[in-house]
């Protein structure tokens, strides 16, 4: 499976860990609710590590664990929520979060233009080609 | 007015590339309905009862002649020789294909105009006072605030899928002629005591199914503050409105249930970390009012003589000045109304040959610039009183001297049942009827100011529930029936109708306006309005008589 990050398609090189399969090495990423309750043995084990926020968790209660991260997944359920535009806000721009953050779920390609504003720098979609030229529809914005 | 920048008429070009590709792309079936209606919506496009409807946004109420041409041509080529105003200001076409509509779009563009956020669950168009500039008891000119607020909210990354709509109103003057007590954001223009201006900002207000009256949460922001402190409501706004129930989505409710306590330090805890970088400088500001200039004005125009010469020999001249135009900041100038709410066109509508005309007259009477209003009237903001008399006989020929601003018959409408796929009942025909009823002059101008407001459904498209007299269309079992509302407001004294009692059918909607505005009559003191009567005398002496008969 391929990704769109830094307006490149690439190889992903992330698992996703439902809540009850176990730990492997490498790069994971688990539920917010899995961190919290598994957060010593996920930062011990060999590998990068991941967060997947569904809209309706509070950045906030992240911020501590920011440095100890690669990657916080936006799951989009529902491409009008949306929460996770400023989620993706609070990440990059109140808590100078420097990994990946990456856009998943049933989000729109078109989207992903104000996603990537917001700072999210990476893209998971079924449509790729779709997803990546709309990146650069706009040369110019107000804010 | 404002003029576009390179980079502002890049904007609007990208976005019609943008839409133009996402048309292509659904008409190919490569994009999903549901996500291409939330695209179409951020563009303006509805899908309406007989086919797309496409609102156009008039930023603020600001029209020039060369975009006046530009909507004529359009109505001409993509619709059916006609458009209408909204009571947002806006501008719709009721008849265009979808296919042509990035085509529209791009035709707008070359006058800088666009359909951006117009419709959907995202910051509309910013609406503010007709009289922005010219209005003898104004405070500041709004138009440079609410063009800075229109950039900002243009493609705000961030909060372009809001819980529900969001409708923003600025008013520069100590009489509210922009329903701002009754928006998301409502902001007013006021004056400390060290003289420095700053906003008044209400939060909360809205119309439609749950009608609310706007609270105060700031009583003075310091204007260099208004972007950080819009962005602190809005993120707080996104982030905890509801979003389960769509009726229970705007921020009028968050704050209710909320309380505007609670709500208010939220926001201010947001906008404590936001604030110091957002500032907007004095030479910003400076920038954006430099668009605003006052007009070139003839410091002879009071010399003139004529005026009242001919306002003694023409009786019919001397009322449509008298209803039709208002005095001027400048002495001299006067405002002139454009009626649209003749005897046989809906409410709100205009002709492509009308667009044409008053395009040419603006032009030549009022430096070339047009406003629409909220109660879907035009405005000649800047016209010198020597030439009202020549100016009232062409705009008579073009059927727009209808001497009823603020009467009976100046209603606003939504296009009800006959357009709208929302609409439980029609609208415009029983408009027809009131104005029937109402064909004699002296009679309604003895009834004087009275907001006539009827919407075809509970969204309330035309603010019924603040009309003096609200007339909301109901479907019960297939059959239109309306609910009569009375004591609404949408100005300084803001208040939400009272209800008149049990709908009445529709063969009976013009008579019951007939018969509340017979009592008021009888009741009225001397000099008396009809709002002022409802508020003394309650509604039961209506009620009595309405349903009289039953």
């Amino acid at each position: 499976m391929q990704v769109i990050k830094n307006q490149q398609l690439i190889d992903n090189h992330w698992t996703f860990l439902t809540d009850d399969a176990p730990l492997v090495a490498g790069n994971i990423s688990v539920s917010f609710a899995r961190f919290q309750q598994e957060k010593a043995q996920l930062v011990a084990r060999n590998g990068n590590l991941g967060v997947r926020l569904s809209p309706t968790n509070a950045v906030s209660e992240l911020v501590a664990d920011l440095p100890q991260l690669a990657l916080v997944e936006l799951d989009f359920s529902d491409f009008a929520d949306g929460r996770s535009f400023s989620q993706a806000y609070f990440l990059r721009n109140r808590y100078g979060f420097e990994g990946e953050i990456r856009a998943i779920g049933s989000y729109l390609a078109d989207q992903a233009f104000y996603l990537s504003r917001v700072g999210v720098n990476a893209f998971s979609a079924e449509n790729l080609p779709q997803t990546q030229a709309t990146l650069n529809d706009f040369t110019v914005f107000y804010q | 007015m404002y003029q576009y920048n390179h980079n502002d008429q890049i904007l609007i070009e990208e976005r019609v590339a943008q839409f133009r590709r996402q048309t292509e792309q659904f008409l190919k079936g490569e994009i999903s309905e549901d996500g291409y209606r939330a695209l179409r919506l951020r563009n303006g496009v509805y899908i309406q009862t007989h086919a797309p409807m496409l609102r156009v946004a008039v930023p603020y109420g600001v029209l020039n002649s060369k975009q006046l041409h530009k909507l004529a041509h359009i109505a001409r080529t993509y619709d059916k020789d006609y458009c209408h105003i909204t009571t947002r200001q806006n501008v719709q076409f009721n008849w265009p294909k979808l296919e042509q509509i990035p085509d529209i779009l791009a035709e707008l563009a070359e006058v800088q105009m666009h359909a951006i956020q117009t419709s959907g669950n995202c910051m509309r168009n910013t609406t503010s006072d007709h009289l922005a500039g010219v209005g003898i008891d104004e405070i500041e000119d709004p138009r440079p605030y609410c063009e800075l607020i229109r950039q900002w909210t243009t493609l705000h990354p961030e909060f372009d899928y809001l819980p529900r709509k969001f409708k923003m109103a600025v008013s520069g003057s100590s009489t509210d002629r922009a329903a701002t007590q009754f928006h998301d954001i409502g902001l007013h223009l006021v004056k400390n005591d060290a003289g420095e201006i700053g906003f008044k900002v209400l939060v909360g207000g809205g119309l439609g199914r749950t009608p609310v009256i706007g609270q105060v949460i700031k009583p003075f922001l310091d204007k260099k503050h208004i972007l950080s402190y819009l962005e602190a409501t809005l993120r707080i706004y996104n982030l905890f409105g509801r979003r389960d129930n769509k009726y229970k989505a705007r921020i009028k409710i968050l704050v209710r249930e909320t309380g505007l306590e609670e709500f208010s330090k939220l926001v201010d805890a947001e906008w404590a970390l936001i604030r110091d970088g957002l500032e907007v400088s004095d030479a910003r500001f400076d920038a954006m009012k430099a668009h605003f200039k006052p007009l070139h004005y003839d410091k002879k125009a009071a010399e003139n003589i004529t005026f009242s010469r001919y306002k003694k020999e023409n009786k019919v001249f001397e009322t449509w000045v008298k209803y039709n135009t208002l005095e001027h900041k400048i002495d001299g100038y006067r405002v002139v109304f454009l009626s649209l709410k003749t005897p046989d066109t809906p409410p709100g509508d205009l002709t492509a040959e009308q667009l044409d005309t008053i395009a040419k007259l603006a032009e030549i009477y009022s430096f070339g610039e047009v406003r629409s209003t909220h109660r879907q009237n035009l405005v000649f903001a800047d016209v010198k009183q020597a030439d009202l008399f020549q100016l009232w006989q062409l705009l008579s020929a073009a059927k727009l001297t209808t001497p009823n601003i603020g009467t009976a018959t100046d209603m606003i409408c939504c296009p009800g049942l006959d357009f709208c796929s929302l609409a439980n009942a029609g609208s415009i025909g029983i408009a027809k009827e009131i104005n029937d009823m109402l064909d004699n002059l002296d009679y309604l101008h003895d009834i004087g100011d009275v907001n006539i407001n009827m919407s075809g459904c509970m969204n309330g498209c035309a603010h019924q529930s603040v009309g003096h007299i609200g007339i909301l269309g109901v479907d019960k079992k297939g059959v239109e029936w309306y609910q009569l509302t009375l004591g609404g407001s949408s100005a300084n004294e803001a208040a939400i109708g009272e209800r008149l009692g049990r709908a009445v059918p529709k063969n009976e909607v013009t008579q019951a306006v007939g018969t509340i505005l017979e009592v008021y009559i009888q009741q009225r003191l001397e000099e008396e309005s009809f709002l002022d009567t409802v508020k003394r005398v309650g509604i039961e002496p209506f009620q009595e008589k309405v349903y009289a008969s039953h």
